[in-house]
């Protein structure tokens, strides 16, 4: 614990602690552009020069790590030279048409050159041009404007684990380059836009649409997947222009995936933006209380049990609590959220949550995968893996389909039956389990919606309880891909037999009614001779055979509240408008349940809320990760023998607002190309 | 005393004969008033009257689209927006200027990093409807082409005071 003096301040830091992080710590700034908190330290930007005493010269805060007894000054004339001159020779090459820019107006570069920097510039010569590389659809790159910071090489190689950047050439021709000049094969490559200090990397979908000042920035939850990252939605006029991570240590820490921050474009576009009414088989626009009427002649003399309901991935649990009590007005209890058909058990909260929490993957020491790939189930999970990994390493095994999951994985195949070696104990995977102090055992959707899923749950339940519990530690953890799956499970929206049944029995045609409450994930052929009521955003899957449409919000459209996959409880605000004629799910409902049957019993949001706490207690505490109870759950049964199939084929296009996105069916079209072209590389190195 | 004095005064039309003497005076000195709309007045270099948008010499518009003139607009008068243009350029799609809303204080051209957006020495655009004061970049691309050779003068005579 060196006790060390800023400024005539005296401060003492754990030992291993920078210079720099014991100047923030005493509330001194220290300009810096190659410094991160999360990477390594690289020490190339030299902005960071303090005065040190007794040292011949100033030292790089940075990189010097704090001494017993050091004595820095950070207000004096040779520091406030030094930086100048650093900032001299940044901006030597570096291009001075910020107005240009995106990233003029939140530029790390510019904002300390007014505040560190001298003022005038004395060079007259000619600046270094450097040829723009070819980052993909996501990242435009302007490699003129780069200061060598290397955050993005250094992030893309700890953080994302991909080895696709790096710097070439040295002095004044070294260029940062994708080697091949192609994509950055990552799903966290939008985080390097963030990380850069410059305009170097910027967002391509963004270009030149808005300046920074403009935007007005929402808090809000994400719901491209079950982690609920917590981003700000920038809007301009009521239009989305952009989504950033927001920093939450416990979730997303300050990271965000690619489908999180450039699917936004989706939301504007093939939306529903009024109500529809299908007359002699085709879609016609209707009012708001024609399409409400339509509704109302479409189920009279219906019984509560020919009437069901589809809950989709992103829908938020106030239109969910609203969406099963409308139904329950009308007799019927079975609403499903399980689109995928896991065999997800609600009797014990644990038995569907990731109890270790996301944060908690770093204390683990031994994790075992069943069937999930984290890296497209849930990228920021899989950060959070590596990370561990990376830190203390810590040993990750596989049962399921082999993933490139950015770090070393011990393969054990595919084979679902392991489970009843590792049961038992005789297996490896057994044995390093028990040797393990907190084993984590993460069981994903794409297990869970086998045949066998339950039995699977089961096994997994018991291997949880036979290895992975501690004192203050539960290990099981179940890796859901739905935004809404939590919240669903929270509110006991199952149904016996799940959405196969449903769509038997609406197949042969015991179900006279469905409604569905942003469905989109199965194949909705088999509700043709039902009479369906789609509450819904986009024109996708559902509204195929849709007899009345109802133009709901997305999620930057509504205030909601979201648990995620830990079953944290996060609220989400309202960031944008919604187009036309639309209106929140939950309004919608209150308004149908005004013509069809008995009026629901609230008027507001703040209303709904209070019912909401009373139908899931859950939902009372924000933000904080529960402790729940620990249970029997899970089905005995026999685990048939077999592969365990992904459960996402294309991580770009998982719900209808990313299939909607323009910038998504780049994505996937621009990593087509890029495997057709390294296979291409191949075939000409063969012959 | 005082009162023969008076007297004498009005006696001899002292006061008519003085007016009179300066209305004689400034027949013959040269006029102050103009025959305006025939005649004008000199304005300064600095005039800040209707705005134009300037291009360069090879017909390119300046404007870059940095939107600093909409940000430091006290009025709030002026709306910008902006998309790569297809070869790849930052440029507006739109450029509009409330004229009723204008202050005409200058901070605009004052902002503006490449002199794309000036106030030119034209003071004389009054129009019949309200509509027609809400400019848009064609009237203003056409302003700064009507204007463009008195505004570079302009801005060279003032160019070593910026």
């Amino acid at each position: 614990m060196p006790t060390l003096t800023i400024d005539g301040k005296e401060v003492t830091v754990d030992a291993g602690t920078t210079v720099l992080q014991a100047c923030e710590e005493v509330g001194v700034t220290v300009p810096r552009f190659c410094y991160h908190e999360r990477l390594s330290i690289a020490g190339n930007c030299r902005m960071c020069l303090v005065d040190m005493e007794k040292a011949p010269k100033p030292i790089a805060s940075c990189a010097m790590p704090a001494g017993e007894g050091m004595v820095i000054h950070t207000d004096t004339e040779r520091v406030k030279t030094a930086r100048e001159g650093v900032m001299e020779f940044l901006l030597i090459n570096h291009p001075l048409d910020c107005p240009v820019r995106d990233q003029g107006g939140e530029c790390e570069l510019q904002d300390q050159s007014v505040a560190f920097g001298g003022g005038i510039s004395r060079y007259d010569e000619n600046k270094r041009a450097v040829g723009d590389k070819n980052m993909g659809p996501l990242i435009a790159t302007t490699m003129t404007r780069c200061i060598h910071c290397m955050r993005c090489v250094r992030f893309s190689d700890e953080i994302a684990g991909v080895d696709g950047m790096g710097s070439l050439g040295r002095g004044e021709h070294t260029e940062v380059v994708t080697y091949l000049d192609g994509l950055l094969d990552t799903e966290l490559s939008g985080n390097v836009i963030d990380l850069c200090p410059v305009g170097a990397l910027t967002s391509k979908p963004y270009a030149f649409t808005a300046r920074s000042w403009e935007l007005t920035e929402t808090n809000a939850i994400d719901v491209m997947d079950a982690v609920g990252s917590n981003i700000t939605v920038d809007t301009r006029d009521g239009a989305v222009m952009r989504v950033l991570p927001r920093l939450n240590e416990d979730v997303n820490e300050e990271w965000i995936s690619d489908k999180t921050r450039f699917s936004y474009d989706g939301i504007k576009k093939q939306r529903l933006d009024q109500p529809y009414v299908r007359k002699s088989g085709k879609l016609v626009e209707a009012t708001w209380d024609e399409a409400f009427n339509a509704v109302k002649k479409g189920i009279k003399g219906l019984k509560g049990k020919e009437i069901a309901g589809l809950v989709g991935d992103v829908a938020e649990m106030e239109s969910m609590l609203a969406f099963k009590d409308l139904l329950g007005t009308l007799g019927s209890k079975r609403i499903e959220a399980r689109q995928d058909g896991a065999a997800l058990d609600t009797s014990v909260r644990a038995g569907y949550l990731m109890n270790t929490g996301i944060a908690g993957i770093e204390d683990a020491d031994y994790i075992l995968l069943v069937g999930t790939n984290p890296r497209v189930d849930a990228p920021m999970v899989n950060a959070r893996i590596r990370k561990a990994v990376v830190k203390i390493s810590l040993t990750v095994a596989n049962v399921g389909s082999a993933e490139d999951l950015s770090y070393a994985v011990e393969e054990f195949g595919d084979d679902a039956t392991l489970l009843k070696a590792i049961k038992t104990g005789r297996h490896d995977i057994a044995k390093a389990l028990k040797a393990a102090k907190k084993p984590m055992i993460i069981v994903g959707q794409a297990a869970l919606a086998r045949e066998d899923g339950a039995a699977i749950l089961k096994k997994a339940r018991d291997i949880a309880d036979k290895y992975c519990m501690a004192e203050g530690w539960n290990g099981f953890n179940v890796l859901h891909t739905a935004a809404s799956r939590v919240g669903a499970l929270d509110l006991g929206l199952t149904a016996a037999g799940g959405i196969d049944a449903i769509l038997d029995d609406a197949e042969a045609n015991k179900l006279k009614a469905v409604f569905l409450l942003g469905a989109d994930e199965f194949d909705s052929a088999a509700l043709k001779k039902t009479f369906t009521v789609y509450i819904g955003t986009h024109g996708d899957e559902g509204v195929k055979q849709a007899d009345v449409i109802l133009p709901g919000t997305v999620y930057t459209e509504k205030s909601g509240t979201y648990v995620n996959t830990e079953g944290r409880v996060q609220r989400s605000e309202k960031a944008s408008k919604a187009p036309g004629d639309a209106r929140d799910d939950w309004t919608i409902l209150r308004a149908l349940s005004d013509v069809i049957g008995e009026t629901l019993p609230y008027n507001s949001l703040a209303e709904l809320r209070m019912k909401l706490m009373a139908a899931a207690p859950a939902s009372r505490t924000l933000d904080t990760l529960p402790t729940e109870e620990w249970g029997d759950f899970g089905t005995d049964g026999e685990i048939e023998k077999g592969g365990i199939q992904p459960a996402i084929d294309n991580f770009y296009l998982t719900n209808t607002i990313a299939r909607a996105s323009a910038i998504m069916a780049d994505c996937v079209s621009a990593r087509e190309g890029d495997q057709q072209e390294a296979l291409k590389v191949m075939g000409g190195s063969h012959g | 005393m005082t009162a023969l004095i008076q007297a004498a005064k009005s006696l001899l039309l002292k006061e008519f004969v003085a007016a009179f003497w300066l209305s004689i005076k400034y027949m013959f000195a040269p006029k102050v008033t103009i025959n305006y709309p025939y005649e004008k007045g000199p304005i300064s270099p600095r005039f800040r009257g209707e705005h134009a948008l300037r291009r360069y010499a090879n017909g390119e518009e300046r404007c870059i689209a940095c939107k600093l003139c909409e940000a430091i607009c006290p009025a709030q008068a002026i709306t910008i927006e902006a998309e790569p243009r297809d070869d790849g350029s930052r440029r507006t799609t739109r450029y509009d200027i409330d004229m009723t809303k204008c202050i005409y204080c200058g901070f605009c051209q004052e902002a503006c990093p490449v002199d794309a957006i000036v106030e030119g020495p034209n003071f004389e655009f009054a129009t019949e409807t309200r509509a027609e004061l809400m400019y848009d970049k064609n009237k203003l691309l056409a302003n700064g082409d009507r204007w463009e050779r008195v505004i570079a003068s302009n801005i060279a005579a003032d160019a070593p005071y910026r």
